[in-house]
């Protein structure tokens, strides 16, 4: 029940709201032609909103803190479901196996059945599934915050574009050289950052990303500056040129491959040895030395196994579109790519997968509110890590259980 | 609450697939779908919001006309936000609904990603704002049109009216490192290279959304440059021209059409005074020019932004193609373009071979007590 | 030498504005080890806020100095409540989840503000008036500096000392200082933790707040975007002067304005960012805890 003091609060919370955005919401000005425009209605419509979400945003808080408190009683009771629906059908093979064949021919029959454009918009979301997957490398399991990753992208992207300008190679050719390229930076990035934590991380790596999108724009004898590289040739098929629609039809079969790859070796990757040693590396550095494994090595090939995904989506992308230019590698898209991985989930393959068609296919059909789009962004990044820090479809994490040891599964 | 996380997800996708579908059915057959692709949201949507006006007020008065060979004109918007990624699916999205013809794209970058498909599907394209000179003059685009100069005409006239007219010797080249505002720079200064009365004494690019250019103003100075040439848009255009003059330099600053703005007179105040600036020629007395802004204006309340113009001129010149070419056939309409001159907000227009306007050209402005005027 | 001179002149002023900003960086970090990606933003909401009522007060014919103390004055009250706000939040409910989530909120809460005065105001640039008048003394240098620059050096010196003197000299700062160090260990000693958060980030949003008006003054325009790229650099600032060190904030700042502004002078400023980064790259390489920065516990 909604008790007195809560309304009471609320009415609190939705003074204090009025007040704070009274003159962003409420004022616009045009200082050129010394207009005041004011806009009461807004202010209404801020009191209202902040008053109900004060109960939502309550409501949610207090769901949020016995979870946090007491697990193990909550387990018991029915508030929490053992596992959340995504989770109990990867584990049912009863549901599984029907529910991967349907997805299979949905994905195989796709370019057949919707129409060229619904194809080039998957081709990108597919992209942006294997750069999250990539990402989800170093940031989800190795724990190692990334901001500068559209860089790796951009060294893909360019690679291919230059290789096939000066020299004329071909897509397929291009497409291990920038895998190699990529693992190449993701190196010569990972050795001077290997000394830092976290935050220092984040803001090198911020830096490399912008180095990067800085050369690109100003070295014009090696990139053609920010004008770009125009013409680059799709993808050919045992050396027959395609019409735009069967090439779009094949870069999406080329692109379902890559998914596929990708996460077929990341999830063998995860259960390997390596993959443990950089969940260890995430959970607590100076134990994980403690327990031998090699820091360096270990943060190094994350940063090089991401960094080539990401050169080969790079490769794909400017096949796709036939021109890069240094515009399409900002800040921002790295920011997206990281919300992808954090909506989606960060560990977790499914998760990242379904971030990525959710962030990259919904603005598509909702353009109408592109507007609102980086807004919804930012409150879904917050409102994520407050409420649900896995992601859409968390992680689970692998326990060891050890006969006879009964106190191990409870850490 | 948790598993309310998983249900919501799924009715997104479900939802996602469902809307997918949508945009399959209803095509009617007896109109001619005019695409109009370009910025309409994000940080560029002030460049691409005009274009939009302009062609819906072109089409409803076509349409009240009876439309174009007795066939409505429909109009198929579509947001690019400038981006080449995002601009290729606005193609693609475009020909899926069957366009016949495109207005568009706004920005150079995204228009040449666009033109690939373009031109493989036989669509005419034609931009009210894409500068870039390749876009033309490579002859890789045979599909594609502007009513506006290409950078490289409007550098010409900056060097040539920085060499004749102000007579200067040493001239600094200053670029934002954008498309457009370097494409421009460098045209600049391989111009006056090319010429013996003059140098480039400094040729830089400055960080656009930097906090102040105090250094780079520092090094205007000290190559004792008389002449600025800048490329690029109108907020670090004002910026550098403030820092100038409080540093009470004198040099001639000349510019290019993205800061003949007035926002940057009113952002710059009196410091603006006698900055040169590059613009679409006056066509503030040409007849069809007022009647479009008033149009605007009645039925937007506003005056229209940059490139309105343009925008409203290569909407005309396109339908009046379809009309004397009596289909949307690209060689009809190709040829028609070529042959046949249109009245337009900007004079009396038809394209050549290339695919340039022929009629359009650039002229220079000056800041005169607070407004900007032709320098004949 | 006398272009020496400028160029070290215009690094000081550079950097001074770097310094301001980085103060609040350096004091939220200090505290609760987060980098407040949102603090560029409050420093955009501090300028917006100040013309905005620049804008109505003109409106209602005002005279200047007065006009200029009143919007000083809601500028910090409305940046603080941001502050405040943003705290309570996006990163108070996250004290006790990993690091890297409150880091992701944090990059939300500034993706967020960024849009929301996007939308709520223009995404267009704004002309912002000088409000610092000339100065009479200063004409005869003022190609050398101006008033404005003048005023942000004396501020950031100013506000440097009165930081120092809170964190150092009061028992506010005493309960600040003990909270960085262990939170619940001065939670058993009775400081009221939240209290004390709460405090840190009035202090470092209304230090931006007033970086907000008086920058904003001196480039002359403003628009949603302004805080972001400061609000990096500020942090590279923060970071190479030793986070969480309130004299190393400001050296950080210098440091970071010298090397832009040389590096444009001497080399291009085509690749002035890219110095600045690689300079804080060799810094941190070498130097991992910042210059003044201690080496904490967490140095491994």
């Amino acid at each position: 029940m909604i008790k007195l003091n809560e309304i009471k609060r609320a009415f609190l919370v939705s003074a204090w709201f009025i007040f704070l955005t009274f003159p962003i919401m409420v004022i616009r000005i045009n200082p050129v032609e010394h207009i005041v425009e004011w806009r009461w209605k807004n202010m209404a419509l801020v009191g209202i909103g902040s008053f109900f979400l004060s109960f939502v945003w309550n409501y949610l808080m207090k769901q949020k803190e016995p979870g946090f408190k007491k697990t193990e009683t909550a387990e018991k009771t029915d508030t929490i479901p053992p596992l959340p629906p995504a989770r109990r059908i990867q584990r049912e093979k009863r549901i599984y196996i029907p529910a991967l064949v349907a997805i299979g021919t949905l994905t195989i029959v796709f370019p057949f059945i919707f129409s060229m454009y619904q194809t080039n918009i998957m081709v990108s979301a597919l992209i942006y599934i294997m750069l999250g997957l990539g990402l989800n490398i170093v940031v989800g399991l190795a724990g190692l915050l990334d901001l500068g990753y559209v860089a790796f992208y951009a060294v893909g992207a360019y690679a291919y574009a230059l290789l096939n300008y000066h020299f004329g190679i071909s897509f397929w050719m291009a497409l291990p050289i920038g895998g190699v390229l990529g693992a190449v930076f993701g190196i010569l990035l990972g050795f001077p950052v290997l000394r830092l934590r976290g935050d220092y991380l984040a803001i090198v790596t911020l830096g490399f990303g912008e180095i990067i999108h800085i050369i690109l724009q100003n070295w014009n004898e090696f990139s053609f500056g920010p004008s770009g590289i125009a013409n680059i040739p799709r993808p050919s098929l045992f050396g027959i040129d395609l019409s735009v629609h069967s090439s779009t039809i094949y870069i999406y079969y080329i692109m379902i491959g890559l998914c596929i790859v990708t996460i077929f070796v990341v999830n063998r990757l995860q259960n390997s040895r390596i993959g443990r040693a950089w969940v260890a590396l995430r959970e607590d550095e100076l134990a994980c030395q403690a327990m031998g494994i090699d820091k360096a090595k270990t943060k190094l090939t994350a940063f090089a196994l991401g960094a080539t995904l990401a050169s080969m989506a790079g490769v794909v992308f400017a096949a796709k579109t036939t021109f890069v230019n240094p515009a399409s590698f900002t800040i921002w898209e790295s920011i997206i790519i990281l919300c992808i991985v954090v909506m989606g989930g960060m560990g977790s393959i499914i998760g990242v997968i379904a971030g990525a068609l959710v962030l990259i296919l919904t603005p598509e059909y909702l353009r109408a509110f592109s507007e609102y789009r980086m807004l919804a962004f930012g409150t879904m990044l917050v409102v994520m890590m407050i409420f649900r820090p896995g992601g859409f479809i968390p992680d689970v994490r692998r326990i060891y259980k050890f006969e006879g040891v009964k106190s191990m599964d409870k850490s | 609450m948790k598993s309310c996380f998983g249900k919501v997800f799924f009715t997104a996708i479900v939802m996602a697939f469902a809307v997918s579908i949508m945009p399959c059915t209803g095509s009617a057959a007896d109109t001619i779908k005019l695409g109009i692709a370009g910025a309409h949201s994000g940080d560029l949507a002030s460049y691409g919001i005009p274009s939009v006006n302009a062609a819906k007020l072109v089409v409803k008065d076509i349409n009240a006309k009876g439309g174009i060979l007795g066939s409505e004109v429909v109009l198929l918007v579509e947001d690019d936000v400038c981006k080449p990624e995002v601009a290729t699916n606005t193609a693609t999205k475009l020909l899926s609904n069957g366009v016949d013809i495109v207005m568009g794209h706004i920005c150079s970058g995204a228009t040449r990603a666009a033109l690939g498909i373009y031109k493989s599907e036989n669509i005419i394209c034609m931009s009210p704002s894409a500068t870039n000179p390749p876009l033309t003059q490579s002859g890789e685009y045979p599909n594609f049109y502007r009513t506006i100069a290409s950078d490289d005409a409007q550098a010409r006239l900056e060097v040539d009216f920085a060499l004749d007219v102000l007579k200067a010797g040493k001239i600094a080249v200053l670029h934002d490192k954008g498309d457009y505002g370097k494409g421009l720079a460098e045209f600049a200064k391989s111009f006056i290279e090319k010429d013996p009365r003059a140098e480039v004494v400094l040729y830089e690019g400055v960080t656009p959304g930097a906090v102040d250019y105090s250094a780079v103003v520092q090094k205007i100075k000290h190559s004792k440059a008389d002449t600025v040439i800048f490329g690029g848009y109108h907020p670090e255009a004002s910026k550098i021209v403030m820092q100038m003059r409080k540093k009470r330099m004198k040099t001639c600053f000349i510019s290019d059409d993205g800061v003949k703005d007035d926002t940057f007179i009113k952002v710059a105040g009196k410091y603006a005074e006698g900055v040169y600036a590059t613009g679409p020629k006056d066509t503030s007395s040409n007849p069809l020019a007022i009647a479009a802004t008033e149009a605007h204006k009645k039925t937007y309340g506003t005056d229209p932004g940059a490139f309105f113009l343009n925008a409203y001129a290569a909407t005309q010149a396109l339908l009046n193609a379809i009309e004397k070419a009596g289909s949307t056939d690209y060689n009809a309409v190709s040829k028609a373009l070529k042959t046949e001159y249109v009245e337009t907000p900007l004079g009396k227009i038809k394209f050549d071979n290339k695919g340039d306007a022929i009629g359009i050209g650039f002229s220079i402005y000056q800041v005169q007590s607070g407004r900007y005027v032709e320098v004949k | 030498m006398d272009y020496f001179l400028e160029l070290f002149l215009g690094g000081l002023t550079r950097g001074s504005i770097y310094a301001l900003i980085a103060l609040g960086y350096t004091m939220v970090y200090g505290i609760i080890e987060l980098i407040n990606f949102a603090h560029g933003e409050i420093y955009m909401i501090g300028a917006f806020t100040a013309l905005i009522v620049i804008s109505v007060l003109t409106l209602m014919g005002m005279n200047t100095i007065a006009i200029l103390v009143i919007a000083g004055v809601v500028a910090v009250i409305y940046s603080s409540a941001y502050g405040y706000t943003v705290e309570k939040i996006a990163y108070k409910p996250l004290r006790n989840a990993p690091r890297l989530s409150a880091l992701i909120s944090a990059i939300g809460m500034s993706l967020f503000l960024q849009n929301y005065v996007r939308l709520a105001q223009t995404p267009n640039f704004l002309s912002f008036p000088n409000l610092i008048p000339d100065f009479e003394f200063i004409k005869p240098y003022a190609h050398i500096i101006g008033s404005t620059e003048i005023v942000i050096l004396i501020t950031t010196a100013v506000v440097m000392v009165l930081l120092t003197i809170l964190i150092k000299f009061t028992n506010t700062g005493k309960a600040m200082r003990a909270t960085s160090q262990d939170k619940t260990m001065a939670m058993l000693v009775g400081i009221n933790v939240n209290r004390i958060i709460s405090i840190t980030f009035v202090a470092g949003s209304a230090t931006a707040a007033i970086g907000g008006v008086l920058i904003a003054s001196h480039i002359g325009m403003i628009n949603f975007y302004i805080g972001f790229m400061v609000g990096i650099k500020a942090f590279v600032a923060a970071v190479l002067g030793g986070i969480g060190s309130i004299p190393g904030a400001v050296l950080g700042g210098f440091i970071l304005g010298w090397t832009e502004s040389f590096a444009t002078g001497y080399v291009s400023s085509d690749y002035e960012d890219v110095f600045a980064f690689l300079f804080l790259v060799l810094i941190l390489i070498f130097r991992p805890a910042g210059i003044l920065g201690r080496s904490g516990k967490h140095e491994i």
